[in-house]
């Protein structure tokens, strides 16, 4: 018997199991099928269906138990065949059967339904139940999203168990008893829940059902392929599915590593954008009336003929975060090799250091959080800006019994579980970092010894927008230093940072390289021949040159910087007083409408290759429908671009695309599409650790400390005013309207209460409505970034506020 | 045999045998400061082992031996009294806690003292707010004289009790429920293992005990566990408070010993059947046991070894008696009834099975049952308890639903020609019609 295994004997035979797993596990891993409803390996077993139900051997003699329940132990003896097991499986599948209304015909579930297939395999055939069965109204909608059909359910309790132990928002629950048991949401409370689509994947029967999916197919019409959300770096694995060439639906899969097959409702539920009327599907050539539809060869012939009018350094491209890794090195090859720019970026200046977010070592994965003994949040409201690494970190506090330190300018969706919270004022970073690491102040030393327990998994991050981007470098620093941690840097959008480690930023080449090392520039220019010479400029330093006149054009590739850049106002004047715009994109956004041309891309679904999340995890991203109308891949506009310009970029396809990024990018030398196929756990790429020492900015050198009256907490809320989230019916009416949020002693001092409208004012102006937050730290306001009715209202400069019936402060 | 226990003072004192004065003037608390005073809790929980004492729930498990569960070092441990007394039939907690309350709660503490425990809770049905009132009116006396609270008689041993009521489910009388109900949660059955000693109230390491049996312990304790053990069967030690209910001719609370007949517990105890009518059958041990019956069990004993020989239970001491005037069918529906009324719903053959056995009763008792609904009635049954043994095997999680199969067992056992008489025999009766139109 080998070390931590048991032997168990199985209908007859002894097999060796792993010590401590639960039976149902270690039959099923033997390879015996046990029907179960109740049970899922991701929460806690409740033995409530009965389906698993086996004999097992006791000193009275052989009892039926729960395989679920049960915990295997040496020499235990296991029937899952035996007449008794049988007939209790036909019993509950009767049972269950008996008020199931069976309307299989008409149900989403129907054709992939485990109640269904457990009672052609386990049932008895027919029942003898001829009595009525229980009636409830149905469906009703329980959210913006969900419908419950009561009628359908077996009361398995997997969506309550879901709602309760793994996204904390237990708002589903069992009512009543006995014969009138049902679930349902408490009065004039509706499931209103960022993970509620996961429930609808975990039903067993089609009780909870999907408002965007209802009726739109039947499972044996669907095709899926494996793939993975691209809505924030999380990246969680899923299964896009299609029917009669329309994306309708995406499921999480669990393979484990990435997002153990949860989603939230944004990754479930942003495919409607797909399908929307308003995606740009033709090149569009602006004239003196406005946007012209044109030809890909009219197109590529203006964008070319208008780009060698310009110097290489007049040029700068923007964007690339949700571009998979081929489009995003193809974006940047173009722009370094055939315009010959050094100024491009795939921030808007609102996430962190380009070096830092791409090389910080040592990085952790999302398993590294699952054994640490103390995580450190110091970065954003997982709940809101990074869903399902929020469920990874919940569950490992309250199920794997981990610390959690969280800091945050006010409260977060992890406080409830938090072992200690410490709030603190927008612009006082700094300070709170020195008292954290001294550990001195009273507030801090709980923390502080919290830290000093290993392994401890650091999450850093900017907590908002006006919050300085260094003062994360200081926190990861000191977390390592002091505390041995290992840091998941927090930078949100879908494949920034796979973005990154293809180069798309001013200061690294791809493979994390930094752009001032003469060995990687030799290594690069070998390949790719001359490197533009000089320093590129960020996000903001191109969006200040093209207001001043030192750049004149601008690529756009899928980037919304009058939405997403700290500075709208800067943007807007940017993008107005731009010479020549491209934008390379699927919406005509606030950023795109400036744009000369319109290049339509391939988007979700659509297109192939591989992305890079923020553990550095690449995984496969795979299509399943076709582009609609002329929309293309970036890379193949990218190839005719290159070649109307007289240039040959290497394309041809994706993959191709893909070995060139293995031999020239060292950190992916490794990744191959072979080592990516479905059910495979991707590839994390190794750190730079040795090849790229990073300079972390001490904590007590030059953060800014803000002595302002009023400071902003600019924080994201999951469900913005983006352009994905505008055009996907079912989530965008559940953007909030945009408020500001105030302390009650700043709102006591103006003299404004709740519902009061006033004039916020930072770098621009937005007439918002008052909330009161006693979260906050006094004298922080928070305003939810990209909402609307906020979009004129920067994060950088001087807060004011002027209440509207006051006339004027 | 005459001995009592545990209703001395109520009959002798019927009008306020309730009081702590009148408890002190009987010799009340004495034991608890001589307990305190010259023995250690392992000597109290000794005596108790030793008095054979089996708790008197329903399970009829050993006292001392539950107790011997508890694990050495875990703190703290809870004791929690069962008070949530609500099986059909049964009545006699109430009697201890309206008449008796102080006799509990020295029972609580010595037991508390024996166990190491300093926090009791006392789980009391809703519905009695009679014994809700008295106990806590008992309780502040308790608190006021000294006997609860902080360092007991002097001594260093604390204990605080305190009264929960419950919300009127049935359910919350088997143990796990009631802790999940006393812990704010729904009341609904915990898988066992692992059982409330090992990781009880709150996680912690609980002992659940019922009322009657803890109200033992102050006589066991004056009078040694040996003198309890002695009096009545050797299994079925100490006195028993039968409730007697149904169509006897004088239905109440007796405490009687074990070992009688069950002639002797109906015609003499009971005072016979009511207007002398013939007897047809008894429940002997709440609604939950199958039945007996005259032809075969009026000569048998009454002790906990000899009904459970006979293939049932003396469970909370409940005998429902049915005389020949009594339609079996509409006796047993009004059981299964219950239990698929109180079936908290959590798991699949309990819910769907008990409400499923109600319907086809009442198909069979409005005229309109089929041939196929006897065999059908114990397959079912058979789906919930399989081989519908004594005791029961199960597929729930809790006994409850097996329970609601006992009375389809008893009947089917029985007194199958009566129900088989309530089946039209004409082809076209309306179930038989709606089946040709349901194809």
């Amino acid at each position: 018997m080998a070390d931590g295994s048991v032997t168990i004997t199985l209908d007859g035979v002894d097999i060796e199991v792993e010590a401590g797993q639960r039976l149902i596990d270690a039959l099923c891993d033997a390879g015996t099928d046990i029907p179960r409803f109740c049970y899922d390996r991701r929460m806690d077993p409740v033995g409530l269906c009965r389906m698993c139900l086996v004999e097992v051997e006791f000193p009275r003699g052989m009892a039926l138990v729960p395989s679920c329940t049960s915990v295997v132990r040496d020499g235990m003896v296991v029937d899952t065949r035996s007449n008794v097991v049988t007939k209790a499986e036909e019993g509950v599948i009767e049972f269950l059967l008996i008020n199931h209304p069976l309307d299989c015909p008409t149900c989403d579930k129907g054709g992939e339904c485990p109640l269904q297939d457990q009672a052609f395999a386990y049932g008895p055939g027919e029942s003898r139940y001829v009595e009525a069965k229980r009636r409830w109204e149905k469906p009703i909608p329980i959210s913006d999203l969900i419908l419950l059909d009561r009628e359908r359910c077996i009361l398995c309790a997997l969506c309550t168990r879901f709602s309760d132990e793994v996204s904390g928002d237990p708002l589903i629950e069992f009512k009543g008893r006995g014969n009138h048991l049902q679930v349902i949401t408490f009065p004039d409370e509706p499931y209103a829940s960022y993970f509620s689509g996961n429930t609808v994947q975990l039903c067993p029967v089609g009780a909870l059902t999907a408002k965007p999916y209802r009726f739109k197919a039947r499972p044996w019409d669907l095709e899926a392929a494996e793939s993975v959300s691209f809505v924030d770096s999380v990246q969680p694995r899923t299964s896009v599915q299609a029917s009669a060439g329309n994306v309708v639906r995406i499921y999480g899969v669990d393979v484990g590593a990435s997002n153990q097959g949860w989603l939230s409702d944004k990754d479930r539920f942003i495919y409607e954008h797909i399908a929307s009327p308003e995606r740009v599907t033709t090149p569009l050539v602006r004239d003196e009336a406005g946007f012209r539809e044109a030809t890909w060869d009219e197109a590529i012939r203006l964008v070319a003929d208008r780009l060698a009018e310009y110097k290489g350094s007049e040029v700068a491209g923007l964007g690339g975060a949700r571009s998979t890794n081929e489009d995003a090195y193809a974006f940047g090859k173009f722009l370094r090799t055939v315009v010959v720019t050094a100024h491009l970026d795939a921030q808007l200046d609102d996430g962190l250091a380009a070096d830092f977010a791409a090389a910080v070592t040592p990085r952790a994965t999302f398993g590294d959080i699952d054994e640490a003994a103390t995580i450190l949040l110091w970065g954003a409201d997982l709940k809101e800006e990074f869903p399902v690494l929020y469920l990874r970190v919940r569950r490992a506090v309250t199920g794997l019994g981990a610390k959690l330190v969280v800091i945050h300018p006010r409260r977060t969706g992890l406080d409830d579980v938090a072992t200690h919270k410490l709030g603190y004022r927008v612009g006082s970073g700094a300070e709170t970092l020195a008292w954290l690491k001294s550990g001195r102040k009273k507030h801090f030393k709980g923390p502080r010894a919290a830290l000093s327990e290993g392994p401890v998994v650091a999450l850093v991050g900017r907590t908002g927008l006006a919050e300085d981007p260094r003062l994360a470098e200081a926190v990861a620093a000191f977390a390592r230093d002091t505390a041995g941690a290992k840091i998941l840097p927090l930078v949100r959008r879908g494949n920034v940072f796979g973005a990154l480690d293809m180069g798309l930023a001013p200061d690294l080449l791809p493979g994390r390289v930094a752009v001032t090392s003469k060995e990687g520039r030799a290594a690069l220019e070998s390949s790719w021949g001359p490197l533009p010479i000089g320093a590129g400029k960020g996000a903001t330093e191109i969006l200040q040159g093209l207001s001043d006149g030192s750049i004149r054009s601008l690529l756009l590739n899928g980037a919304d910087p009058v939405r997403d850049h700290p500075s709208p106002r800067l943007a807007s004047d940017a993008l107005e007083a731009a010479e020549f715009v491209v934008a390379f994109d699927m919406f005509l956004s606030d950023s795109v409408v400036h744009a000369d041309v319109v290049l339509p891309v391939a988007g979700l679904g659509e297109v192939e290759g591989t992305a890079t999340n923020l553990e550095g995890r690449v995984q496969k991203v795979n299509p399943i429908v076709a582009a609609p109308g002329f929309a293309r891949p970036l890379w193949s506009i990218l190839d005719d671009l290159a070649f109307a310009l007289g240039a040959d970029i290497g394309g041809g396809s994706a993959e191709i695309i893909s070995k060139e990024i293995a031999q020239v990018a060292p950190a992916y030398a490794d990744v191959s599409w072979f080592r990516l196929l479905p059910g495979t756990e991707g590839i994390v790429v190794p750190g730079s650790e040795g090849t790229q020492p990073l300079q972390y900015i001490p904590a007590d050198a030059g953060l800014a400390v803000s002595n302002a009256a009023l400071t902003l907490h600019a924080g994201r809320v999951l469900y913005d005013d983006g352009v994905m989230v505008r055009h996907s019916p079912g989530l965008a009416g559940l953007a909030p309207e945009a408020r500001v949020y105030l302390h009650p002693a700043d709102a006591e001092a103006l003299t404004v209460g709740e519902g009061d409208s006033v004039v916020v004012g930072v770098d621009g102006e937005a007439t918002l409505t008052v909330g009161i937050d006693p979260s906050l730290a006094k004298g922080t306001i928070y305003v939810p970034f990209n909402q609307r009715g906020s979009a004129a209202l920067g994060t950088i400069g001087t807060v004011t506020i002027t209440p509207l019936d006051s006339g004027g402060s | 045999m005459t001995q009592k226990i545990l209703t001395t003072r109520m009959e002798e004192h019927p009008s306020d045998s309730h009081t702590l004065a009148r408890y002190l003037d009987t010799g009340g608390y004495a034991t608890l400061h001589k307990a305190l005073a010259d023995m250690s809790p392992d000597d109290v929980a000794a005596e108790v082992k030793a008095s054979n004492l089996r708790g008197r729930g329903g399970a009829s498990f050993p006292t001392g031996v539950k107790w011997g569960f508890l694990p050495e070092d875990t703190r703290p441990r809870y004791l929690v009294i069962n008070a949530d007394e609500s099986e059909p039939g049964t009545f006699k907690d109430r009697l201890l806690l309206e008449r008796d309350p102080h006799q509990l709660l020295e029972g609580i503490a010595l037991s508390a003292y024996a166990l190491d425990v300093q926090r009791a809770f006392v789980y009391v049905r809703g519905e009695y707010s009679k014994a809700a009132r008295r106990l806590q009116r008992a309780i502040d006396e308790a608190y006021e004289g000294g006997y609860l609270g902080a360092g007991i008689a002097g001594s260093e041993f604390s204990l605080d009790v305190t009264l929960h009521l419950g919300a009127g489910a049935y359910i919350c009388g088997e143990e796990t429920a009631l802790l999940s109900s006393l812990e704010g949660q729904r009341g609904e059955p915990r898988i066992k293992p692992p059982f409330p000693a090992i990781e009880g109230l709150y996680s912690m390491p609980t002992i659940v005990n019922n009322v009657e049996t803890i109200s033992n312990v102050p006589w066991i304790i004056a009078n040694g566990g040996f003198a309890f053990a002695s009096i009545g069967p050797t299994t079925s030690a100490g006195t028993r408070l039968m409730s007697l209910s149904g169509h006897v001719a004088t239905p109440g609370d007796y405490e009687i010993v074990l070992g009688l007949t069950w002639r002797d517990l109906i015609y003499d105890v009971g005072g016979g059947i009511r207007d002398d009518r013939p007897l047809k059958a008894w429940v002997p041990g709440g609604a939950s046991a199958p039945w007996f019956v005259p032809e075969t069990h009026l000569d048998t004993l009454v002790t906990i070894d000899d009904i459970a020989a006979n293939g049932s239970m003396i469970g909370s001491g409940a005998v429902i008696v049915m005389d020949d005037t009594t339609n079996v069918v509409a006796a047993a529906h009004r059981l299964v009834k219950f239990f698929a009324h109180e079936s908290c719903g959590q798991c699949t053959p309990c819910r769907e099975g008990t409400t499923w056995l109600e319907r086809i009763l009442d198909r069979i008792l409005t005229g309109q049952g089929r041939r196929d609904d006897l065999d059908l009635l114990l397959d079912v049954s058979d789906n919930i308890s399989p081989g519908l043994v004594w005791p029961p095997a199960m597929t729930t999680i809790c006994p409850l639903g097996p329970s609601a199969t006992a009375p389809i067992v008893s009947i089917m056992r029985y007194f199958r020609d009566e129900v088989e008489a309530m089946i039209p025999v004409e082809e076209g009766s309306l179930v038989a019609r709606e089946e040709v139109l349901l194809g």
